[in-house]
């Protein structure tokens, strides 16, 4: 089984403004803890943008998936401007289009029915995770053929 | 401090480590209880990242930085960005100020984290007090 050996990076927007960007952070530490802790790292965005070589290099050489909050998509424009084209983006924003009862308001604590949220927020993510590491396996495979 | 200036506090990202966390905390605390009237926060990324309405914003209203570990992403990013940076804040030098806390948690601080973010958002409301003539 090769699907350990490769790790996803995950970028989330920092996001501290608003109650989107909460969330973004929350979904990516749930995939880290809980969903997918063997197979999953993540980058601190400002470090990363602000040159933190390590950060770009593992961004070059694994697959990303960013996490924005909102519509301006810090986390996926910073990526490709510093390491190339993440493998998957989620934007909360886009995520919350689905649940039209559901308005978020806290950017601190959040509230039972947004933590919920977060969390599908977060298989969404490791939906993605899964695909990386699938498409990764399949392209050793084909290498070695 | 001029009556339209707002103070903006400036936490780092830190998603990777509980002090980071407690950066937020203090932010929040800061902006959302203790000193709601004259102070905002806004994304950091958005700051690295340039956005001209948020540069804007840091060039003409004084800042405060909240950094999680000496990167001081906060600090260097918004000195970068030629932000009126009057103020820079290091979870660390709190922690080495409550030894006796040992914050743990990302998603969700323990209770001694929460006490720490508490501490610091004290000292960061008082240099607030300290600008703004004690208008908070």
């Amino acid at each position: 089984m090769t699907l350990a050996k490769w790790k996803v990076g995950i970028v989330s927007c920092s996001g501290e403004e608003i109650p989107e960007g909460t969330i973004s952070r929350i979904a990516t530490r749930l995939v880290l803890e809980k969903l997918r802790p063997e197979e999953t790292v993540t980058i601190c965005l400002p470090l990363f943008l602000a040159g933190g070589e390590g950060e770009r290099t593992f961004a070059k050489l694994f697959p990303t998936i960013t996490v924005d909050g909102c519509e301006k998509g810090c986390a996926k424009i910073g990526t490709e401007k510093y390491s190339g084209k993440p493998f998957a983006t989620v934007v909360v924003s886009d995520v919350l289009k689905k649940c039209p009862t559901l308005t978020l308001k806290s950017r601190d604590k959040l509230s039972a029915e947004e933590y919920e949220f977060a969390e599908k927020v977060a298989e969404e993510i490791a939906e993605k995770v899964d695909e990386a590491l699938r498409r990764q396996n399949e392209q050793l495979r084909s290498e070695k053929h | 401090m001029p009556k339209d200036e707002c103070i903006v506090i400036i936490p780092c990202s830190g998603i990777g480590k509980s002090l980071g966390t407690i950066g937020r905390k203090a932010t929040y605390e800061i902006v959302d209880r203790l000193c709601p009237k004259n102070t905002r926060t806004t994304c950091l990324a958005l700051v690295t990242m340039g956005d001209q309405e948020t540069l804007k914003m840091i060039k003409e209203n004084p800042c405060i930085t909240i950094d999680g570990c000496p990167s001081k992403c906060a600090q260097k990013n918004v000195e970068a960005s030629n932000g009126r940076l009057i103020r820079s804040f290091l979870v660390t030098d709190t922690l080495r100020n409550h030894r006796n806390l040992k914050p743990d948690g990302i998603i969700e601080l323990n209770a001694e984290g929460l006490k720490l973010a508490n501490a610091l958002a004290e000292e960061v409301a008082k240099t607030v007090d300290e600008i703004s003539g004690g208008k908070s």
